[in-house]
Parts: C-alpha cells; structure tokens; sequence
C-alpha cells in the first residue's frame, strides 16, 4: 500500500514536471512575446517605443535568453515560492493569484458535489425505474443539460434573475464583502453565491453521470447476487441500495477525475460571464498578453490539482472496491 | 402432509411482443425429508417455477393464476396471494425456503466479505448481535465443510475456488434453517469431482435437519442420484411426475422416454450417434395448440386416427395417474370415454 503510494506519487511529480514543460513551451509557441503585445498597446495610446527601447526592455524581462534559460529561471522563481514576475501586472506571480486558486478550487468542488448529489439518486431512478415516466424526463433533461453550453446556461440564468428576481446572481460575494479580509460572515456569504455556478458548471457533468450511473446499474441489476439478496429475504429497497448500486458506484469515484479538468476549463469562460474570481479570467488576459510566467504558473496549477484530483479518486477507488485493493495479491 | 403444495402455476411474462407462458399449470408437492428432482430442457420453466415460490420472478413477469401452499402451523398459507415486497414473504425467504443457484461466481457481491453477506442472511432472521451472528456463520461454515471458517469469512467470493463458493452459497441459504432448500443447478458450473462432493453435502445436511430439497437441473444423472421423486417439464407443463426408480425404469410420457434414450451409457457402444428428440423448442410466441410436445413427438395422434376424436393437435392433456404417486399428462394413457377440454388458443 505504501510501496503503492510512494509509486503513485513519484509519478505524480514527473507527470507535474513534464506538465510544467508543455505549458512554458505551448505560451511562447505564439509568434511574438509580452513585449510586442506591450509595443502594440503603446501604439494604440499613440505613443511609440524605438527598437532599442524594446531590446532593452526585452533585456530587462530576460525575453532575450534561450528558452530553456528562461525555464531554468521560472522553476527557480517556483520553488522559492514566488513563481516570477507577471509582465503585465508587474508583480510576483503569487501575489496576482492569491485568493483566486482557493476561490477556484472552491468552485469546482461545489461543482462536483453538485453534481453527486444530484447524479447519484436520478441515476438509480431511472435504472430501477427503467423506462417509467420520470426515466424518460430524466433523459431528455440530461440530453438537454449535454447540450447546452455552460456560458450560455449561465447567461439565461442572469437575465432570469435580473427580470424575474431583480438580482444580480453574478460573482461569489456581495459587494461589501468582495474586498474584505476573511470573516464568517463572508464565507457565509460566499456559501450563499456558491449554487449559480455550481449549478452552471455541474450541469454537464450531472447529465453525463446520470447516463453512467443509470447503465451501470442496469447491468448490476441483473446480477445474479441481487437475486440472492432478495432470496434471503431484505426488502427490494435494502437489497438494491446494498449490493448492486454498492458496485455501480466505482464510476463516481472515477468521475473526480474527468470531472475535475471538465469543471476547471468549463470554468474560464463561465467564470467570465457570472463575474467570478477564480483563475480563468485572469488566464485568458494571462494568455492574450502573452504574460508567460502567469499563464504558465495558472496553468501548471491546474495541472498539480488534476494530477491530485486523479490521484485522490484512485484511492477512493480502491477503498471502495476490495477487487482492485487486493488484486494480485495471492 | 405435504410441506409445500404446487397447485397449477402459471407464471407468464407479458410483453408488447408477446405473451411467454414461462410456468403454465405446474402441479407437484414437496415433502420434509424428501428430495423433489425437476428435471427438463432449458427454458422450460424450471427456474421460474423456483422463482415464483420465492416470488422473486423478475418484471414483467408475474403469477398469473394458482397456489403455492406453504404449509405453517398445521395450516397452509398461498405464497402466490402474498405482496411479493411484504414483510410476509420476506419472512418466508432465507427463513423457511432458502435458494440456492447456478452461478457460485457472482451470487456473491464481489464488494462485500462473504462473512458480511452470510451474517447479514442470519440477522435477517435470527435476533442475534454481530459477534454471535459471525460465531453462527462460522458454524454454518464447519458444517458446509469450509476449513479455516474464521479466515474464510473475511474473504471475497472472487478469492475461493468454485466448490467453497457454492458451499459458502449453501451455508448462506441454510443460515435459518429453512425447512425447504431450492436448489437451481447447484452443480452445472462445477467439474464433475466437486459436483459429486456438494450433492453428498446437500445429502448429508438433509439427512441432518429433514429438510425437504427441490433440486432442479437438467442432468438426469443427478436426478437419479439425488431425487426422491421427479417432475419432468416441457414448456412450462409438468408432463411427468413420478417416483425416480418409476421415471427411469418405466417412463410413461414420450418426451421422459425420449430423454432417457438421448443419454450416453456407459455400456453404449462408442462413436454411435445418440438418439435425439427431433426438432426444437418452438419459441414461446408461437406456442403448439393441444399437447405442446406434439410437433416433437414419435407417437402423435392425429385426428383422423385418434378414438373418440381426441387428437394431440387440438387437445391439451390433463395429468393422468396411471398409478399410486404416478402421474403423466399424455392421451395415450387417457382412459375410454373420459372429456378432455378443448385447448386454449396458443397466443392470448
């Protein structure tokens, strides 16, 4: 187990490294870099810059050195803590994320939780109660919540709550707490913004975890097991809930995994339209200002949390399921 | 007096496509101490027979007309007019009937200990705390011949062989001590030494406790080792009841006798073709009016040859006794003059 652990995480790490690699290469693959974009924006005030100005400028940010030189320098800036200057904001990297990772995290956890605890029962409706009414209500709407692109949920929802509530339903806190330090008060506050987004970002995966939980649990049903449960005398409610829905729910341990990247990139763009302080705005100018070492930092960060979130749902995984857990063991 | 009295069954599964007559009028009577052998072609209703005792036939199928006498304080209570979710028939399984069946791999939850599951079937019945629940299990283990019960018990059904599943699958089903034991193909997925070892264990547990076995498979040789009295089916029909030394020294019906002669002897001489039952099982949707074995049958009687005008095509026959506990559901053995009801339309 913890030969198991130790393996799980050395791969971790590498997966991390070779992450951080991809992300600084893929930034500077687009032509140009932070101090062109910057040249352009100083000729759309009207002013302009000579060429020896943006050399020393490039100097100054060490854009001129090799790539790798300019990695080398990014890592060390990593593990002292401070992940390098961001171009644009002309502060340490750490500094312009701050809250915002949390923020972030938060988000998608309440996404995924959302999306659990709505999945889970539907799903067993609908297996149990296979082609009743409400099987087939359920499938449309998961369809519908396939389909439907999650900025634009997020719009129609803004515009019910501006007609119909009169509210703004946008960002995670309300105005007088948005810049205050930490407090009850204002987690509360957050708690209660939390459930449009959630709702926003869930939604997807909701509908795809229903159709996942609902065929796994068909195929159980029909376990001969179920038939002993029933035989030995539980009732049909005890007998499912025990066994069959007991093994279709590897699935779920799984679906952090998958859920975790699908929530965090469905995020960026949500995240823009609801107002809302997590990463993805501030990686999407990030990205447009070719501000490297911000949009690398943001987007290595997301990278650790998938590597983590994998490796957190392998574990529950083989907490829940004795037959990967003791596999190969004898 | 009969422990468990059959009393024309009919189980069917309606469906848009059709209707399957699964069980359609099963007759027969099982006995403390005795072992019921129901023997019969794949889809002849064997196992849904077992079901419907148990009320645990899967949707849509569902008791259509009958009784299933369940015989309780010198009283009988009808298994089929109990709410198949109810506390009622609850009590009856695992408590008075336990079951048993083909697939020892995956009639255990692969995520639950053994011991879990086996404790859970006491509890359900007994009122006793875990730790004695878990020293019943581990008796129940002894008994089924399981070595190393304590250890057993925390495994996981996918970590023993076959034969210690299906003995860990019988300790389960005797965990209340069930006056009638259904077992449905205990052996068919076993090899041939550990079949022999679990039909001498099912043997020896009812000589211990008198409990009453209704035993179904399809290998005949079982029946003769094991039953008491058998039950030949055919489409959902009992064709042939009977003491076992009856069944295969003097096969009444045609289909029973055309079984015995399909089976390899030992005695047979090697590389000879077997004699088989010609043709096939009709499907279920389009079901042969009268006797439903007539298209099958070597000694058909068509109208025109038929005495008195009953013919195999048009009449369903009724179960005959031809002599004390023998009974056949064939006109050949009708006596002169008796009425036979005109057969039902196949497809309702």
């Amino acid at each position: 187990m913890l030969t198991y652990l130790a393996q799980r995480i050395g791969l971790g790490i590498l997966t991390i490294w070779v992450v951080s690699v991809l992300s600084f290469v893929i930034i500077q693959l687009p032509p140009g870099d932070y101090v062109s974009t910057y040249l352009a924006q100083l000729a759309e005030q009207g002013s302009t810059a000579s060429a020896a100005e943006a050399e020393s400028l490039r100097v100054e940010y060490g854009l001129d050195q090799p790539v790798y030189v300019q990695y080398a320098k990014w890592v060390f800036q990593m593990v002292q803590g401070n992940f390098g200057m961001s171009l644009d904001w002309k502060r340490p990297v750490a500094d312009v994320i701050g809250d915002r990772l949390a923020l972030t995290m938060i988000v998608t956890v309440a996404a995924i939780l959302f999306t659990w605890i709505l999945a889970l029962p539907i799903g067993i409706y609908s297996a149990v109660r296979q082609y009743s009414v409400a099987d087939y209500i359920f499938t449309f709407l998961g369809f519908l919540g396939l389909a439907v692109p999650s900025f634009l949920l997020a719009l129609v929802l803004m515009y019910f709550g501006f007609v119909v509530l009169n509210a703004n339903i946008g960002g995670l806190f309300s105005p007088e707490y948005a810049d205050a330090p930490w407090s009850l008060a204002k987690a509360w506050d957050l708690a209660q913004h939390l459930p449009i987004p959630a709702l926003v970002l869930g939604l997807a995966g909701t509908a795809q975890l229903v159709r996942i939980m609902r065929a796994n649990l068909l195929d159980e049903l029909r376990k001969p097991y179920v038939i002993t449960a029933l035989a030995k005398g539980l009732s049909e409610r005890r007998a499912i809930l025990k066994y069959p829905v007991r093994v279709a729910l590897n699935p779920f341990a799984s679906s952090i995994a998958f859920l975790f990247p699908q929530v965090v990139s469905g995020s960026i763009i949500v995240s823009l339209v609801l107002s809302l302080p997590t990463v993805g705005p501030l990686l999407l100018r990030a990205l447009l200002a070719q501000d490297m070492f911000l949009a690398g930092t943001i987007v290595m960060l997301i990278g650790v949390l998938t590597v983590i979130g994998i490796l957190v749902s392998d574990l529950i995984l083989m907490w829940l399921d004795p037959r990967i857990r003791l596999y190969g063991r004898r | 007096m009969a422990l468990l009295s059959v009393r024309d069954l009919r189980t069917y599964f309606v469906a848009d496509e059709g209707t399957t007559r699964a069980v359609d009028g099963a007759t027969f009577d099982l006995y403390a101490g005795k072992t019921l052998g129901i023997v019969g072609e794949t889809g002849c209703g064997k196992s849904v027979t077992a079901r419907s005792i148990l009320r645990i036939v899967e949707r849509p199928g569902r008791i259509v007309s009958g009784e299933i006498l369940l015989q309780r304080d010198g009283g009988y209570i009808d298994l089929a007019k109990l709410d198949p979710d109810g506390r009622e028939i609850r009590r009856v399984r695992g408590g008075e009937i336990g079951l048993v069946f083909q697939e020892p791999m995956t009639s255990f939850s692969p995520v639950h200990t053994v011991g879990d599951q086996v404790i859970e079937a006491i509890q359900l019945h007994r009122r006793l705390d875990k730790a004695r629940a878990r020293a019943r299990a581990i008796e129940l283990f002894r008994m089924v011949g399981i070595s190393r019960p304590e250890g057993r018990l925390d495994e996981y059904s996918w970590q023993l062989s076959g034969g210690l599943r299906q003995r860990a699958m019988i300790a389960m089903a005797l965990a209340a001590e069930p006056r009638l034991l259904i077992a449905d193909e205990p052996t068919t997925a076993l090899d041939v030494t550990t079949q022999a070892q679990i039909l001498e264990l099912l043997r020896d547990l009812q000589r211990k406790t008198h409990m009453a076995i209704m035993l179904i498979t399809h290998d005949l040789g079982v029946i003769a080792e094991m039953a008491d009295d058998v039950v030949v089916m055919y489409l959902g029909r009992v064709v042939e009841h009977g003491p076992v030394d009856q069944i295969f020294h003097a096969p009444k019906h045609p289909y029973t006798q055309a079984l015995l002669r399909s089976i390899p002897g030992i005695q047979h001489e090697a590389r000879v073709k077997l004699p088989t039952i010609s043709g096939s099982i009709p499907h279920p949707f389009a079901r042969p009016a009268g006797c439903p074995f007539h298209p099958r049958c070597a000694l058909v009687m068509a109208c025109a040859a038929a005495p008195d005008g009953v013919c195999c095509d048009h009449h369903e026959p009724e179960l005959i006794t031809v002599e004390e506990g023998h009974s056949v559901s064939c006109h050949l053995y009708r006596k002169k003059g008796a009425a036979v009801p005109l057969a039902l339309e196949s497809a309702r």
